[in-house]
C-alpha cells in the first residue's frame, strides 16, 4: 500500500517534468489558431511553423555556429586543462602552489566583474562579430584543470616512470599514456564543457550581432524577443523546439554520462 | 638539463597567457574603469567617486538586488524541499528507478532559452495552460507574468522546476552514504519515519545540503536570461534581476564605468553572501 503511494507520487513528478516538453512539440505541430486549447493531442498536425522558422532565421547556420564553437571550446579545455594538470600532478616545478591559488581565486571570482572588461577587450582586439570573441575567452578553464589534476593522482608514478626511463617525452607521455588511462576524466571534462558553451546565451548575445555568426540559443533567444516571430506562439515554441531536440537527443543516448558528469561536479545548464 | 626543467612551463604557458589576458587585466581594467566615465567611443573622461556616488542613489540597483535576493528566498528552500522528498522516494528499492532519475533530469540538460519560452506560453494569461487548469477546476485567473507581486516567484518555481533534477541527483548520491545501521538501531529505539528524517537523514547529509545552497545561491545571482526572455524586467522592474540591470547599463546605454562598478560591487556582495552561508554552516555541522 505503501509502495503504491510512492510510485503514484513517482509518475506524478515524472509528468510534470515530461509534459510540458509533450505540449511544447504538440503546440509546435499544431495549427497557430488552437494552440489556446491545446492540452494532449493537436487536432491536425502540420509543419507550417517549422517552414516559418527556417525562412525567417539562418537556423541551420545558426546550429553549424554553436557545434563548431562548442566542438573547438571542448577541444581546447580537454588539451589545456590536460596538460596544465599533468604538470600539477606529475612535474615539479618552482611556482606551483602559487599556480594553484590562481586557478582557485579564478574559479570562485563572480563572471559579474569581468563581463564588462572582457567585451572592451573583444572591442578593442576587433573580435567583436567573430568566432574568436565566441571561442578564445572559454578556451581553457580552472575546473578542468582541478578535475584533471585529481584524476592523474590516481594513476601510479610507475607508470610515467617506466615511460621516461624508455626515453618517452611528457608530452609523449600525456597524450600517449595518460589520456588513454583517464577516459572517464576526458569524458566527464567534455560533457559538462560542451554543455556549458552549448546552453552560453549571455555571451554571445554581447558580443556577436551578425545574424550569420549567432548561435543557435541566441538566435532562438532573439527571435522569441524580437519582432520576428510576430507573437505566433507555434513559431516561437517550434524554434525552442529546434534548439532542444538536438541536447535531447544526445541525452537519451548518453543519459547516464550526462548525470554523473553534471553531478559530479554539481553544474547546472 | 635546462630544456628538462624548461617543459613544465611549456604545459602551463597557454593558462598563463589565458590567465594574464582574459582574467587578471579584466579584473584590474575593471578597477580602473570605476572612476571612469566611457561609452568606448568617446575618449574616457575621469570621473574620480561620482560611479560610486551615482551606485547609492540608484534606485533601480537596490530594486535589482532585491529582486534577485527575493528570487533566492524562493528558489533555495523550495528546491530543497521538492528535491530532498524526490530524492528519499528515489532511494528507496523500487524499480524504474533509472526511468524517473531520468525524466526528473530531462529540465536540466535542456537549455534555459528553451524552457523559459515554454514556461512563458504555460504562464499565459488568457490561454496559458496553467489558467487554464485554473479555471476548469473553478478558481481565477492568475496574473502569473503580469502581476509585479507574482511575477518574480513564477520565475523561481519555473528555476526550481529546471533545476531540481540536478539536486534530487545530488542529494541521492548524499543518501547513499548514509549507514543503514543508524536506520536499523533507531527502529529498535521505535523511532517514526519522521524522526529518522530529521535526526538521522537531516544531520548526515549535510555536505550536502551546503553545497547545494551554495551551487543554487551562485545560481540565483546569474540570473538573466528568465527575465530578459520573459519580461524584459517587468512589470514595473520587478523581475529585473542585478545581471540584466548590469547588461542594461553597459549594452543598451553604453555606460561602461558605471556598469564595471555595478558588476564590481555586485561581485562583492555574491561573495560576502556566501562567506556567510559557509560560516553559518559550518557553525551548524560543528
Amino acid at each position: 500500500m505503501k509502495k503504491l503511494f510512492t510510485y503514484i507520487t513517482l509518475i506524478i513528478g515524472a509528468v510534470v517534468f515530461i509534459y510540458p516538453f509533450w505540449w511544447m512539440l504538440a503546440a509546435s505541430v499544431a495549427p497557430q489558431t488552437s494552440i489556446g486549447n491545446l492540452t494532449f493531442l493537436p487536432e491536425s498536425v502540420s509543419l507550417n511553423s517549422y517552414s516559418q522558422v527556417f525562412s525567417k532565421i539562418p537556423i541551420a547556420r545558426s546550429l553549424f555556429n554553436s557545434l563548431f564553437v562548442s566542438l573547438t571550446i571542448t577541444l581546447g579545455v580537454i588539451t589545456f586543462g590536460s596538460m596544465v594538470g599533468y604538470a600539477l600532478s606529475h612535474l615539479e616545478f618552482k611556482g606551483k602552489n602559487l599556480l594553484f591559488y590562481i586557478i582557485i581565486f579564478t574559479m570562485t571570482l563572480p563572471f559579474q566583474i569581468t563581463l564588462i572588461p572582457q567585451y572592451i577587450l573583444m572591442v578593442k582586439f576587433n573580435w567583436v562579430d567573430t568566432y574568436f570573441a565566441l571561442i578564445v575567452p572559454y578556451f581553457l578553464s580552472g575546473l578542468s584543470i582541478i578535475m584533471f589534476n585529481q584524476y592523474f593522482k590516481t594513476i601510479p608514478r610507475d607508470l610515467i616512470d617506466a615511460a621516461r626511463i624508455d626515453g618517452c617525452g611528457e608530452f609523449r607521455i600525456l597524450f600517449r599514456i595518460l589520456w588513454p588511462n583517464a577516459l572517464p576524466a576526458i569524458i566527464t571534462v567534455g560533457i559538462i564543457t560542451f554543455m556549458t558553451s552549448w546552453n552560453e546565451v549571455l555571451w554571445p548575445i554581447i558580443v556577436i550581432r551578425d545574424d550569420k555568426l549567432m548561435t543557435l540559443p541566441q538566435l532562438v533567444t532573439l527571435f522569441a524577443v524580437g519582432g520576428r516571430a510576430e507573437s505566433q506562439l507555434g513559431v516561437k515554441l517550434a524554434a525552442a523546439t529546434l534548439l532542444a531536440i538536438p541536447v535531447i537527443v544526445a541525452y537519451a543516448f548518453f543519459q547516464k554520462y550526462f548525470i554523473q558528469s553534471m553531478a559530479s561536479t554539481g553544474l547546472k545548464e | 638539463m635546462t630544456t628538462k626543467k624548461a617543459i613544465p612551463y611549456l604545459f602551463i604557458v597557454p593558462y598563463l597567457i589565458h590567465f594574464l589576458v582574459f582574467i587578471s587585466f579584466p579584473v584590474l581594467f575593471s578597477f580602473f574603469l570605476m572612476f571612469n566615465k566611457w561609452n568606448i567611443i568617446a575618449p574616457m573622461e575621469f570621473v574620480g567617486f561620482q560611479n560610486f556616488y551615482r551606485l547609492i542613489h540608484d534606485h533601480l540597483f537596490l530594486q535589482s538586488i532585491l529582486n534577485t535576493l527575493i528570487f533566492l528566498i524562493i528558489h533555495i528552500p523550495l528546491q530543497i524541499i521538492v528535491a530532498l522528498f524526490f530524492a528519499v522516494l528515489l532511494s528507496k528499492k523500487l524499480k524504474f528507478i533509472g526511468f524517473f532519475r531520468a525524466a526528473y533530469f530531462l529540465p536540466v540538460v535542456v537549455s534555459g532559452v528553451v524552457v523559459t519560452i515554454l514556461w512563458q506560453q504555460l504562464y499565459g494569461y488568457e490561454s496559458g495552460l496553467l489558467n487554464r487548469m485554473l479555471i476548469s477546476v473553478g478558481l481565477d485567473k492568475v496574473g502569473w507574468l503580469t502581476n509585479p507581486e507574482i511575477a518574480m516567484p513564477s520565475i523561481a518555481i519555473m528555476a526550481t522546476w529546471k533545476n531540481v533534477g540536478l539536486y534530487i541527483v545530488l542529494f541521492l548520491a548524499g543518501l547513499q552514504t548514509v549507514p543503514q545501521y543508524l536506520y536499523e538501531s533507531a527502529e529498535l529505539e521505535g523511532a517514526s519515519s519522521w524522526q529518522k528524517f530529521r535526526y538521522i537523514t537531516l544531520p548526515m547529509i549535510n555536505p550536502t545540503m551546503f553545497m547545494v545552497i551554495i551551487l543554487s545561491t551562485i545560481g540565483g545571482f546569474s540570473l538573466f536570461i528568465e527575465p530578459y526572455v520573459m519580461t524584459g524586467g517587468g512589470p514595473l522592474n520587478s523581475t529585473l534581476s542585478a545581471v540584466l540591470y548590469i547588461y542594461k547599463q553597459g549594452f543598451f546605454y553604453y555606460h561602461m564605468g558605471y556598469a564595471a562598478t555595478l558588476g564590481f560591487f555586485f561581485a562583492g556582495i555574491i561573495l560576502v553572501v556566501i562567506f556567510i552561508q559557509k560560516r553559518y554552516i559550518e557553525k551548524e555541522t560543528g
